[in-house]
Order: structure tokens, then sequence, then C-alpha cells
């Protein structure tokens, strides 16, 4: 496959011009997928639909990388109350800015995946929950939406059959922590958003306590992909084990940032050095952090035949998160960059858990220190304690997701703290 | 302080048409209070006594709501407030520079506001455009991207006179090449 991406055309977000604008949607095979299943719904049974989208294995493109069909079958059967669907479109993760592309620039793909998510699980009202730092980008969305309900394909009795459902947007405020999906839930609700103990899990007890699967924004733009071209097809784009396409957003010193989309499952390298033209200054790369704030940096000698994928990132060391890559040259003070990922945890830390809130500002304190240079060598050794004490102990993941950029960091990039923490003994002495 | 703050008939029309989105009326605290800062420029206890009223949710539980999520100020702000991004891309690609020299050529610190009330500097989290870095968020609105001395320059120069940002469209690459 090698070469294979070059000839590559994108499908979540393709060149044509205006795509936003609905009616340049329609005449682009728009829609076509939602149509498909409403004229003939005894082959597109809700069930059948949930059945083809497990059958293409779309994982998660949020970060978790969880077969989304498969959580659609978590829903129990409709009880005639209200069920919700809550789109994610909080893409709060440091690295990662790829949902706007869709907003912005295909956002019926989304929609129209959002409306056959509610037919197949049966769902009432859709929230799309986005960040609000992304104002422009809801507006944007907000105005494909009105175009949908106009033409019918939201609101009551959609197509002339017998399925409605609305949407909403729900703008955010500023917590990193509501795209985790039960703090979502409760952002939505109107709260702080405090992550929620499961079990319950969301399909049990979600939005005001009814049925609610929570899925992020690209994953549901891949839903009329599989619907109109089949699952088989889906699978044949990348990896089997994670296919279809996938909206890469790479950053820091590259020389063309930005949003690509590719199959998934690509190089590496290839990413960083043709893709997005090689490291910036013709210098040579140091790390990656390969999908967001939260997965653990790869040195540059660890990313040899690399794919981004979740099986082959798993057995380098890391996670896909959200495929919102960030490349750091050898000037990179991986100090220095730790800390601030740090800082960053202990800031967006909602406070519930006591290892997290705590564990957050101590990482943060230890690592302000040596990066200022006044660090000891047992201020390593307490950090690795720190992440011992906060890793799966807590609600959430906000505390592994604090915890893994540093305990991988000083595994990996051991002699730098090193360096660093020496550095005092020599002032002293 | 005790400035008080009133909703029009017109308002409560559209808080009206914000609640019937939900099932209830708590869950219309997050966009009632983003329509409250709108028209009022913050979410201070006084905005905040207003939205609880109008809603009839407990003023405590819109503190809390407010005090938790960065984006609603407690307090009034410049007219116009910079949220400069400082994390992770933004980081390693200059914003903390961006950040120095705003605050060197507005002669405040991060978290201040200008004498004449015009700025307020903020060093913020990511905000989502970490491949058009460094970049900074004018007032919860339009982004300004691929900062450069320059272009600081120029914006605080257009936001003194009145003038806003424009929306900066971030095409892919891979489609300029006309593919």
């Amino acid at each position: 496959m090698s070469n294979d991406w070059k000839s590559y055309k994108p499908m979540l977000v393709p060149a044509i011009r205006d795509l936003h604008d609905i009616s340049v949607y329609e005449k682009n095979n728009g829609y076509q997928a939602l149509k498909k299943i409403l004229k003939d719904r005894k082959t597109w049974t809700p069930a059948n639909v949930v059945n083809e989208v497990k059958t293409a294995n779309i994982r998660g493109r949020g970060g978790a990388g969880f077969n989304a069909g498969l959580k659609w079958s978590f829903m129990p059967e409709p009880d005639g109350k209200p069920r919700y669907l809550a789109c994610n479109g909080d893409e709060s993760e440091p690295g990662t800015f790829k949902d706007r592309k869709l907003f912005e620039f295909n956002p019926h793909l989304f929609i129209e995946g959002a409306i056959i998510a509610a037919y197949a699980m049966q769902i009432d009202v859709i929230y799309v929950y986005i960040r609000g730092e992304y104002r422009p980008f809801i507006q944007k969305l907000q105005k494909a939406i009105d175009q949908a309900c106009e033409k019918g394909y939201l609101g009551k009795k959609i197509l002339g059959s017998d399925f409605s459902v609305e949407m909403y947007t729900h703008m955010g405020a500023g917590a990193y922590i509501c795209g985790e999906e039960s703090s979502l839930m409760e952002s939505l609700e109107g709260k702080r958003g405090y992550p929620r103990v499961k079990p319950p899990f969301p399909a049990q007890r979600g939005l005001w306590g009814r049925p609610t699967t929570i899925n992020n924004i690209e994953t549901l733009a891949n839903v009329p992909l599989v619907m109109q071209h089949g699952a088989e097809w889906y699978l044949d784009i990348g990896p089997k084990t994670h296919p279809g396409p996938v909206l890469y957003g790479i950053s820091g010193h590259v020389n063309r940032p930005g949003v690509y989309e590719y199959p998934a499952g690509m190089d590496i390298m290839t990413l960083i050095n043709e893709v997005a033209g090689g490291v910036r200054g013709g210098k040579k790369l140091k790390a990656l952090i390969p999908g967001g704030s939260s997965t653990p940096p790869l040195r540059a000698d660890m990313l040899d035949g690399v794919t981004m994928d979740s099986e082959s990132l798993r057995e380098a060391g890391s996670m896909m998160g959200t495929a919102g890559m960030v490349v750091l040259d050898e000037d990179t003070d991986m100090v220095d960059l730790i800390w601030r990922i740090s800082y960053f945890y202990d800031h967006e830390s909602c406070g519930q858990c006591t290892p997290c809130r705590e564990g957050t500002g101590w990482l943060e304190k230890t690592l302000r220190k040596i990066k200022d240079g006044n660090g000891e060598m047992r201020d390593l050794d307490l950090l690795l304690a720190i992440c011992h004490r906060m890793e799966g102990r807590t609600i959430c993941a906000l505390a592994d997701a604090a915890a893994w950029p540093v305990r991988y960091s000083i595994d990996r990039f051991r002699e730098e703290f090193e360096k660093k923490c020496k550095k005092t003994v020599y002032a002293v002495a | 302080m005790a400035e008080t703050y009133t909703f029009t008939a017109k308002d409560l029309k559209e808080i009206e048409k914000i609640t019937a989105k939900y099932p209830d009326k708590l869950s219309a605290v997050l966009p009632a209070l983003w329509y409250a800062q709108d028209k009022f420029g913050h979410s201070d206890p006084s905005v905040q006594q207003l939205v609880a009223k109008t809603l009839g949710v407990p003023e405590a539980h819109i503190r809390g709501v407010v005090s938790f999520y960065t984006q609603f100020y407690e307090k009034p702000m410049g007219r116009n407030v910079l949220d400069v991004c400082t994390c992770l891309s933004c980081q390693v690609s200059g914003g903390y520079d961006m950040l120095h020299y705003i605050e060197e050529k507005l002669g405040i610190k991060a978290g201040e506001t200008t004498p004449d009330g015009e700025f307020s500097v903020q060093s913020v989290e990511c905000l989502g455009a970490c491949g058009y870095a460094p970049m900074l968020q004018v007032t919860n609105d339009k982004f300004v991207n691929h900062l450069t001395r320059e272009k600081v320059d120029k914006l605080i120069e257009d936001l003194r006179a009145g003038k806003k940002p424009d929306f900066e469209s971030n095409p892919m690459p891979q489609h300029e090449k006309g593919s």
C-alpha cells in the first residue's frame, strides 16, 4: 500500500466547492444513504443498519477507538419514552482540530450520519455538543441544520416517512472535561461538567436518565459512507482492524501543518515527511505525540514502520487517540513541553476525585521545579509515584491522560530530565 | 457592582425559545448564560442572579456553573478579550512569544485589563487551531491564526478602531493542490 495514498480522494471532506451548501451536497450524492434506507425499510430495519455499521467496524474517532455499531447495539429496546443521541464536538484534546473541518466544509455529511444513527437506534432528539470556543463553526453548522430542516431531512415525518427526529446544537463554555461523555451529558443538563460513575452506562441511563448514545462528529460522518457503499467496501479502506478514512491533524514543527484526510493506517514517517512536508527548517525529528496530548510521546527512533491505527500504535507504545499528531523537532525541550501538558491537566481537572485534583497539581508543581532548574534526581521518582497514585483511581480517564505523558516521557527522555535535575547539583557545588 | 440587569420582553422570548430545546429549564443554563453574557458583556453575580430568576434555578447553581467554565466571565472584562493559546502546539510554535509581545505592547500581564478598559489578555488552553499556531481568539469569537508581531500590531489597531477580525478559513492543504 506504500504509494496508494497518493491517489486517495478525500471522502469525509472532499475537494468540492461550496459543499457546505445543501444543494451542492445533494448534487454530490448527499442524503442518498438516508434515502436508500427510508426507501427500503424492509431491508434496512433499524437492527440491520446497526449490524451494517457494526460490521464496518468504524472505530470511534474521538479517542477511544470503540466500534461505533457495537456501541449502538447497547441501546435497549424502545419503551415509548425519549431516547437521545449526543454528538461530541467538544474537540478539546490539545493537538486536535479536525471536527471543525466537517462543520465548515461538509456539515451535511455529519448531519446525515447523525440522522441515520438516530434511525438505527430509534432516537427522537439529537444534541450536538460543541465547545464554546468554536462559536463561528457552530454558526456554520446551525445554518446547515436549518437547511436540512427546510428540505425535510430533519424534523417531523422525514422525507414522508413516519420517522421523526430533531437536532439541536448546544454550545459548551470552556472545559476540556466536557469531551468526556458523561461530563458532556452533565454539561448538556446545565450543570458543572463532573463525570458520572459508570455503570450505569449512558445506554442505560444517559441524558435526563434516559438511554443515550454519544458519538464523535467524525465517527458519525463515516456512517453515510458505510450505508451508501456497504460495510465490505468500507473494510477495504486501510487496515481491517481499524478501517476507513481518517482526518489526520498534523501540527507542530512541520513545513505544512493542517488537517489531511487519508485512509487509516498511514505510515507515520510518510505523513510527517511527505504529506506534511517534513520537519521545519531541515531539523531532525525528535518525537511525535501521535493522537493528542494524552497519548504517550514516541521518540523518533520508535517510529520506524509504525502506522496510524490502534494496533500498530499500541505495539509501538502509544495510542491512536484523535489522530492529532504533534511533531516535535530536535530543539524541543521535552521537560518544558511535559510541564505545559501537566499545567493543562491541572487546569482542566474537574476537581471531583482527589487523586486527580491533587495529583495533577503535584505533577505540575514538580515539573515546574525541574524546568526552572531547581529539580533534584529524587523528583523523578516522586513524579512516577504520583502517576502511580493517579492511574486507574478516578471516575474518568483524565487522571490517566495526565499521568501517561509524564510517565512515558521520563521513561523515553530520561537523560533530558536527569540533565535538568543534575544542573542544580553542580550549581550548588 | 450593585448594577441591576434586566431582560426585555424580547430577551425573554428568545430565552423561552432556548428553553424549548430541552426537557427541563435547568438544561438551558449554559445557553441562557451565553445569551446574558453576549448582552451584558460578562456574567458577574448580578447577571447570575438575573439568569437564576429567569430560569427558576437556584443562584448557587448558576454561580457553580459560571465558575466552572472558563469562557464565562465572573467579572467585567475589557472591551476586547485576547485569549492567547500557549498550549502544546502553540507552545512549541511561539505561543508564549506572542503572549509576551502582546503583554509588552499593552503594558499589562496575562489576566489583567488595560486601564482604559479596551483590552484584557489571557493565556489560555488549547483552542483547537493547532495547525495554525500561534493563534488567539478575540472575545470568545473569531480566531486569528498564524500570528506574527505585524499581525498582532494590525489586530490591536483594528480593535481599537472598533473593527473586529473576519473569519479566517483554513482549507485542507490537500485541496489546494487541486486533487
